[in-house]
């Protein structure tokens, strides 16, 4: 793996007058010995299977557990009464990441972006994005390569997964990641990009995985409503010119400080938080 | 990571290390008894059996028993497929001491009549670690083609193997060798860089002193 910061990948779009995007493919040919199209071939997939995991959501049935289902549902029926606060747009957004972090609890397909707890946030704003904006689908693919650089970056620098850095380093990363995209697929540049995933980012610091019964479910999927919502200001944040003041990189190294110090029972051992209050107990008791 | 590991992989839910890790072992184990299994006695511990239910862990070992992958649609009705693949299976809790908390133990018998032991883990972003194959280590993952030679632990055997490999090519990743006693049974585990040709295998089947060759190409996820 070529990045190790941030901003080493902007200087080198700066140094070869390339893309972002461009970049990060040519690191994935490098990297697994693949050829442009091998590579952009395997991200078309993760897109088709993005796209239908939203489109293969079921608004009539539950988890396993019963702790989730129909919120998707409810959500999008609300948005088309067409008198929701965040208006049509944005609650589309929320409807689709409901809808992707339920079917990923009903046992569904879906892509893990980062993971499977957060596979919610990135098709949340680039589906409605790419059906309301006409964008085409080869943007789309090249927003998902900034939104997986951006994501390398922070697996390398800090983590990804729950159980290692609490909710800050799944849902975190994929509001970061999909911060980065939004601001590529509205003509952002470079480091407008990485500003937005920076402050993304640094929103949810300290967010700890707390879930109910250990399981996916609670407050998993509605966390990533949060990411997606929160990808969106901070993309128009880094597009308005409003930056983070403390550099992209050191933000990351920050998430990965603030992991480290976080206690055990909030990584994802459903001890701490959410988890440990008396309805989990007694939920978690009936199971 | 590469960067397929932070997009991706495409699979069923809910959870990478409780289902698509649960698959992929189910999936190994299936290829390392090298037949169809009809019983398969599981026993699931540490977060594998008090959260595993919630996780559909149980559907997705089955699942990969019956040669699924951790993206197969068909994972949540695992149990019925197997019903009708005739695959009897039961779950148990077990507590084993030392292991990761994402561990089952597999007792798998083929319909050859052969039976295997496999003891794995899922040790995060679907990733996996086979720990031990007849309740002897092995500590592999399962990504690179992977060789596991049971011979009789005499010397020259590892030589012999290795002589073999490098004559087609075949770099060594990682090896491991263990043995129950001297000069009695011992099993070579290697991780190789290049898949191994069938033609390969039986070669070092037929080397005087190896007992069993059991291979599988890796990758699976």
């Amino acid at each position: 793996m070529a990045f190790t910061s941030l901003e080493e990948m902007v200087s080198l779009c700066k140094e070869q007058g390339k893309p972002l995007w461009e970049i990060i493919l040519e690191d994935d040919m490098h990297d697994r010995d693949a050829s442009k199209e091998d590579s952009w071939k395997k991200m078309c997939r993760m897109w088709e299977a993005m796209l239908a995991s939203v489109e293969n959501y079921e608004g009539n049935i539950m988890s396993r557990s019963g702790l989730v289902g129909g919120m998707g549902a409810k959500m999008e029926s609300y948005g088309a009464e067409g008198n929701s606060l965040c208006g049509d747009f944005v609650t589309k957004v929320m409807a689709t990441a409901l809808k992707t972090g339920e079917s990923n609890a009903c046992m569904k397909r879906i892509v893990a972006a980062p993971t499977a707890g957060a596979c919610g946030v990135l098709p949340a704003v680039l589906v409605p994005f790419y059906q309301e904006s006409k964008c085409g689908e080869a943007k789309i693919i090249e927003a998902l390569y900034v939104a997986a650089g951006i994501g390398q970056v922070i697996a390398y620098r800090a983590f990804i997964a729950g159980a290692t850095g609490g909710c800050q380093a799944e849902i975190g990363s994929a509001s970061a990641m999909a911060a980065g995209a939004m601001t590529y697929l509205k003509g952002g540049d470079e480091q407008q990009i990485v500003q937005a995933a920076a402050m993304a980012l640094k929103n949810l610091l300290g967010l700890v995985c707390d879930p109910v019964a250990g399981l996916v479910e609670v407050p998993c999927v509605k966390r990533n409503v949060v990411g997606a919502v929160n990808a969106l200001s901070s993309a128009d944040m880094a597009l308005a010119g409003i930056f983070s003041k403390i550099p992209p990189d050191q933000v990351i190294d920050a998430m990965r400080e603030v992991g480290e110090k976080m206690h055990d029972s909030l990584k994802e051992t459903a001890l701490g938080g959410i988890a440990n209050t008396p309805e989990a107990k007694k939920f978690t008791q009936g199971m | 990571m590469s960067l397929f590991d932070i997009l991706g992989p495409v699979m069923v839910g809910p959870s990478s290390s409780h289902t698509a890790g649960a698959v992929r072992i189910g999936y190994i184990a299936r290829v390392l008894l090298g037949c169809k299994p009809v019983s398969a006695d599981l026993a699931l511990h540490g977060s594998f059996a008090a959260t595993g239910k919630g996780h559909g862990t149980d559907r997705a070992l089955v699942a990969g028993l019956l040669g699924m992958k951790p993206d197969d649609m068909r994972i949540p009705d695992s149990f019925r497929i197997a019903k009708e693949e005739g695959l009897a299976f039961s779950f148990e809790e077990v507590q084993i001491p030392g292991a990761h908390p994402n561990t089952v133990l597999l007792f798998l018998r083929g319909e050859d009549g052969k039976e295997l032991e496999v003891q794995a883990s899922s040790i995060g972003g679907g990733r996996i670690m086979i720990n031990k194959i007849d309740g002897i280590d092995v500590n592999c993952s399962g990504e690179l083609p992977t060789l596991i030679i049971h011979n009789l632990d005499q010397p020259g055997l590892v030589a012999k193997v290795t002589t073999r490999l490098s004559e087609k090519n075949i770099n060594v990743a990682t090896m491991q060798i263990f043995r129950d006693k001297r000069g009695g049974f011992a099993v070579m585990v290697i991780e190789t860089d290049q898949p191994i040709f069938k033609k390969n295998l039986s070669y070092l089947e037929n080397i005087e002193g190896v007992v069993k060759v059991t291979y599988f190409k890796g990758e699976v996820g």
